[in-house]
């Protein structure tokens, strides 16, 4: 215990802190929106293909990786919606292929040009996040907590169309809504959430930040502004307490966060069907 | 002068044809129901005729300063709707999102509307509960109240009834002539023949021979003749 405290008088820590309740935020924001339009595929894919694109910014010498793997996977998240709007099928495939390209290609990538002796370390952090969250670099948290207080902003300015847009597009579209840019824009916002949050849970696990807390919330409220508030709430009580407990245990920040929003899930599951019997 | 007017419209997706030749007019006040088998394009032509979908040839026009956006529609169900988290006070409230461009809150008199049209539809005592908790003819009729924030005049409806026991869907034919009776022009898809020939004031039959008339004019036709002997068994 004296040890935390003695961990959040640096400063430093506490900007880390603050950034990883950030991008669980608002990595929560667009969980309820993504797994209701079934759109979590692309999610998925995303951080693959953002993973893809980190082994070329690492080969590249890129001096902040964000500034490459940010356009490549907004880009990559246009493209995907698009196929996924195909054929169902088709789109599928399609998510598939570039998402375990992205992958291969990026380690290969690493494997050749990238000169560092420890590159199964540092494939590792690309894949499951920093070791702990005080290997941030400033100019990353900064970067982070920016982009999401922007995700917030727009999240709460476009509530209402989301809503719309996530419940019923056909009618959405019938009312004038330009459904179409409004998917686009949720695809491009996702594709930031993923490139944020990547620096703190890694590529392979970003889809659990995104879609844990939003089928918690499911399991145990009936209106959209419940389930996207109680989503808010657990995201981040789960990412504060992951912190807490990696800071304390010395576990790696990402898959502490994880296994407890996987926990509050199994808890969520549980009450859920106890409230549904009564 | 007429809310629609549809000339030679031909219907298809991605330039294969389902429909041609298909001309009808709509008046304000009027009742018509599209009859026909499934499959024949009675949702298609909603679709294309709300913008949801292109017609590949013909053409249609929205008269008397309506725009397509001042037009209440209710969808066939789809299941992504089903197990879909919102309580009925958002979904109603949805509505009005045609008249809010890019103001990102619903204003007061947006409520009001809504508020108002839960009432005239009898669901405003579940305005908290779960959309997907309530019955068939409860969810069809918070999707009308929906429909009814979208507009004032004009009402497309999309099998309204499917899926309704005889007595839901009894109160709800009920609604919907109280609608039209009130001024609000419905056009609307259904499958029963007899409801059709009941209460709409025109029909459109599609599939095979494209017949628009007078529901009376329908009724001495042959096709019409044809159709309620094979579905309606009269
Ligand atoms: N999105 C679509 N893309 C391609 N074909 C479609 C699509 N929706 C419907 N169809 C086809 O168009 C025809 C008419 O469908 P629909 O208008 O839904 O019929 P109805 O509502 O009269 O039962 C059907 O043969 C159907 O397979
Ligand atoms: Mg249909």
């Amino acid at each position: 215990m004296a040890d935390l405290l003695n961990y959040f008088s640096y400063p430093f820590v506490k900007y880390a802190f603050i950034t990883g309740i950030l991008i669980a935020l608002c990595a929560s924001l667009l969980g309820v929106t993504l797994v209701l339009k079934r759109f979590s595929f692309i999610g998925d894919g995303l951080s693959h293909v953002a993973f893809g694109a980190m082994a070329v910014a690492a080969v590249l010498k890129v001096s902040n990786f964000t500034y490459l793997v940010l356009p490549i996977t907004m880009l990559c998240a246009v493209l995907l919606l698009r196929a996924g709007q195909n054929t169902k099928i088709k789109g599928d495939a399609a998510v598939a292929m570039i998402s375990v390209g992205a992958l291969a290609f990026g380690y290969l990538l690493l494997n050749i040009f990238a000169k560092s002796s420890n590159l199964s370390g540092d494939v590792c952090s690309t894949l499951f996040g920093s070791p702990s969250i005080l290997t941030l670099k400033e100019n990353e948290v900064w970067f982070c907590a920016g982009l999401s207080v922007f995700v917030v902003v727009f999240f709460l300015f476009f509530y209402h169309k989301i809503f719309d847009v996530t419940f019923d597009e056909n009618f959405a579209r019938s009312c004038g809504i330009k459904v179409d840019a409004y998917n686009l824009l949720i695809a491009v916002i996702t594709a930031i959430i993923i490139v944020v949050a990547m620096n703190l849970v890694g590529s392979l696990l970003i889809s659990a930040l995104i879609i844990f807390p939003a089928l918690s919330a499911m399991r145990l409220f009936k209106s959209f502004k419940a389930v996207t508030i109680c989503s808010v709430v657990i995201s981040v009580i789960c990412a504060a307490a992951g912190m807490l407990i990696s800071i304390g245990c010395s576990t790696p920040v990402g898959a502490t966060i994880v296994a407890t929003d996987v926990v509050v899930f199994a808890m969520c599951v549980l009450i859920g069907k106890l409230c549904g019997r009564s | 002068m007429a809310y629609i007017t549809a000339n030679e419209l031909v219907l298809g997706y991605d330039g294969k044809e389902i429909l041609e030749g298909l001309s009808f007019e709509v008046n304000p006040g009027d009742y018509l129901c599209i009859v026909g088998e499934n499959g024949s394009g009675k949702s298609t032509l909603m679709k294309t005729l709300l913008g949801l979908n292109n017609p590949m040839g013909g053409k249609f026009e929205w008269g008397d300063g309506l725009k397509k956006t001042q037009i209440g529609y209710l969808p066939q169900q789809t299941i992504v709707q089903r197990d879909f988290p919102a309580s009925v006070g958002e979904i109603v409230l949805s509505g009005c999102q045609g008249r809010m461009g890019l103001r990102p809150f619903y204003s007061k008199s947006d409520r009001a509307l809504a508020d108002k049209n839960m009432e005239l539809m009898e669901i405003k005592e579940f305005e908290k509960n779960c959309y997907r908790e309530l019955s068939g003819g409860q969810q069809q009729r918070v999707l009308l109240a929906r429909a009814l924030c979208a507009t004032e005049k004009v009402l497309l409806l999309d099998e309204p009834v499917s899926g309704l026991d005889p007595k839901v869907t009894a109160g709800m034919y009920d609604l919907i002539e109280k609608l039209n009776k009130s001024g609000i022009t419905i056009i609307m898809i259904s499958h029963d023949i007899i409801a059709a020939v009941k209460y709409a004031t025109h029909i459109l039959h599609l599939g095979g021979e494209i017949y628009f008339g007078t529901k009376e004019e329908y009724i001495a036709s042959s096709v019409g003749k044809r159709f309620l002997s094979l579905e309606g068994g009269m």
